[in-house]
């Protein structure tokens, strides 16, 4: 499967894939798409990866990449995001929107063409769902990957 | 602190079951830790029982100002996620605690030797989080999607001991029956959704004029709620699915099920209730159902050999009873003579069938899981003579079999005379059928109890001993629980069942959110 054109391709889109799938993630609370696309592009740049490479390459690089703690990290960081609500409000109450954090600058009024530091508690949970996605999706990919090892050749 | 209970009820397992997966290094800390999640959760759910006697419906906005703010700023409709939880919501959020805390116990000894154990814990926390999602949520749209993340823990969890093929087999076929309720509920939703523009249930009860695809949408939603709950005739994965889950996993699986009969009731009594055509189709589709349902179930139980295949059979057999309770219950809804003389009895015995239900069959798939455990099959022709090895296990056998054919003074006879007595008022032949029913129940019990725990101790059993204390610990909780609420039926009725069955009945206050609107 790993031919030179694939190599060929993968080198000059999967930097473009994975820049595409970090700005649908971090744009999430701005344009259409947010975490769980932008992860799932994010992945299938990281699957472009996987494929073009040598089953060998692929196994070193991962063995020490923690995806199922980074997918843990994700889901609990979007909880806690919904927790800092119950600081006085309520469940998944938007607490960081326009209140000068980072994410927390003053929403304008009107026609705008969108301000990244905007958003509130939105953009953090895109950021963390998007980790828990692409780390998700990966691991599925990886997987199927390797228990197909060396037999990928015969079709 | 209590008002915010009713997000803690899902945040807390969720939590938990989020950090289950980072627990594999030591093998019984994830067991440790569920077990802890699941205690709290019980914790919580006794306070969201006491919340709910005293206040009435507790309402919890999401993302609001403030939990009560269901219409903020001069809003018509609510636009919000929001959490009604009213006496039925309450009584199906403590049952599904109980339950899984009791599977947690349970699963510590009983799944000890499998590896993934963090996935399994995680799971089973995902599960419960699914179960007191559907239960507490006034919102369509979080309905269908906490029913998505049960049905998905549920068959990954059917699917555990994916080194037997029938695990795996009866996993997809979970899969694919949720899949498709799931989304047959979904294109209803989108039916209301697309007329009403809205996704509050309590909010489109008001609204529903009830036109042709109103109609058509009641009927996917009955559909699929009855096919997920395992009513004749889409029953056909019931066996499948209870007999392949480790048995610690048997309560929650059986509460997840009775939570699609839940949302069953709802639609019935709460989204639809307040249509002009009369509900009483309905109820005697309902009826007849779960007559159709009690029957064919204990029928098909009779000729089986696998004890846990058995009892699956009786679990469909017994989802008739509260179909057949609840069922006479909506058929006389509109009729205040019949429905005070009889018909809030039938609904309070349905109702109360549910949580005994899921007591004693927990207990007796339990003793399955137990026998399984020790000999290593679940062929019952191949046990016997084990009564003097597992005294504790024969006990709780003895206890919940006696309840699940409704024997005096266990839990099973409390509601199912409730029912025997008021389908009578509706319809003779109903009682004639349930009580049959009951008649085979005790049959098939008492050839399990022979075959298993009476005659000859067998050479190949000469070493087994009773099971691990926590399987033991478990199973006679579930046993006291069973003749507690036997001796005791009155104490739970007016504490636990009338209000659950009043807040069914009373749509006008479930439709103000609790008299916010």
């Amino acid at each position: 499967m790993t031919t030179t054109i694939i190599k060929t391709t993968t080198r000059i889109l999967a930097p473009l894939i994975l820049v595409f799938g970090a700005y649908i993630i971090l744009h999430g609370h701005l344009t259409p798409g947010g975490g769980f696309q932008g992860g799932a592009v994010f992945a299938s740049g990281l699957a472009l990866l996987i494929v073009a490479c040598e089953d060998r390459v692929v196994k070193r690089r991962f063995e020490k990449v923690p995806l199922s703690p980074l997918e843990s990290i994700g889901a609990l960081g979007f909880l806690g995001m919904a927790l800092l609500g119950l600081m006085g409000y309520t469940f998944f109450k938007n607490v960081i929107a326009n209140s000068g954090f980072i994410f927390g600058g003053r929403t304008p009024i009107g026609i705008n063409p969108g301000f990244l530091n905007t958003g509130g508690t939105l953009a953090y949970m895109n950021i963390f769902v998007g980790m828990k996605v692409l780390a998700g999706l990966t691991s599925i990919v990886l997987i199927f990957f390797l228990l197909l090892g060396g037999k990928k050749d015969e079709w | 602190m209590m008002e915010q209970l009713p997000a803690l009820m899902i945040a807390v397992p969720l939590f938990g079951a989020f950090t289950t997966p980072l627990l594999k290094k030591r093998y019984n800390a994830a067991a440790v830790w569920a077990l802890i999640i699941t205690a709290a959760t019980l914790g919580l759910s006794l306070l969201l029982v006491q919340e709910v006697l005293n206040k009435g419906i507790l309402v919890y906005v999401f993302g609001a100002n403030k939990p009560t703010l269901v219409l903020p700023s001069g809003y018509k409709v609510p636009i919000r996620i929001i959490f009604e939880i009213d006496g039925i919501g309450a009584f199906m959020a403590l049952s599904a605690t109980l339950m899984s805390f009791v599977g947690a116990l349970y699963s510590y000894s009983h799944v000890k030797l499998e590896t993934g154990l963090e996935k399994y814990y995680a799971l089973m926390l995902l599960l419960e989080v699914g179960i007191l999602g559907m239960v507490l949520t006034g919102d369509l749209f979080n309905l269908f999607v906490f029913l998505e993340i049960a049905g998905i823990a549920g068959s990954a969890l059917v699917g555990f001991r994916n080194y037997r093929g029938e695990a795996s087999e009866a996993g997809i076929k979970y899969l694919i029956v949720s899949a498709v309720a799931s989304l047959m509920v979904l294109f209803s939703i989108g039916l209301l959704y697309g007329e009403y523009g809205n996704l509050n249930i309590a909010y489109l009860s008001r609204q529903i004029s009830f036109n042709t695809v109103d109609m058509i949408a009641l009927g996917l939603l009955f559909v699929s709620f009855a096919m997920k709950c395992g009513s004749v005739p889409m029953h056909y994965w019931v066996p499948d699915a209870y007999t392949e889950v480790p048995a610690g996993i048997n309560p929650t699986l059986l509460v997840a099920t009775y939570a699609s009969l839940y949302a069953l009731f709802r639609v019935s009594f709460s989204l639809f209730g307040a249509i002009t055509w009369s509900m009483a189709r309905v109820g005697w589709i309902m009826s007849v159902l779960g007559v159709l349902t009690m029957f064919i179930g204990v029928t098909m139980a009779l000729i089986q050999k696998d004890v846990k295949r058995l009892m699956s059979y009786h679990a469909i057999s017994q989802t008739g009873y509260m179909l057949l309770g609840v069922g006479v219950g909506l058929t006389v809804l509109n009729d205040p003579a019949k429905l005070a003389a009889f018909g809030r009895d039938a609904m309070a015995g349905g109702i109360f069938h549910i949580i005994n239900h899921i007591i004693y069959k927990s207990l007796l798939l339990m003793t399955a899981g137990a026998l399984f455990y020790v000999t290593g099959t679940r062929n019952l022709n191949e046990m016997g003579g084990l009564a003097r090895k597992m005294p504790y296990t024969t006990v709780a056998f003895i206890v919940g079999a006696a309840a699940i054919s409704g024997l005096p003074p266990f839990n099973g006879f409390a509601s199912k005379f409730l029912i025997y007595e008021t389908s009578y008022q509706l319809n003779p032949v109903f009682t004639v059928f349930a009580m049959v029913t009951s008649v085979l129940t005790l049959a098939s019990f008492v050839k399990v109890f022979a075959s298993a725990f009476l005659g000859p101790p067998l050479e190949k059993y000469e070493g087994v001993k009773e099971v691990p204390k926590p399987m033991v610990v478990a199973m006679l909780i579930l046993a006291a629980l069973c003749i507690l609420f036997g001796l005791f039926p009155n104490v739970v009725l007016d504490k636990l069942v009338y209000p659950a069955v009043d807040a069914l009945l009373k749509l006008a206050q479930y439709q103000s959110w609790g008299g916010l609107a």
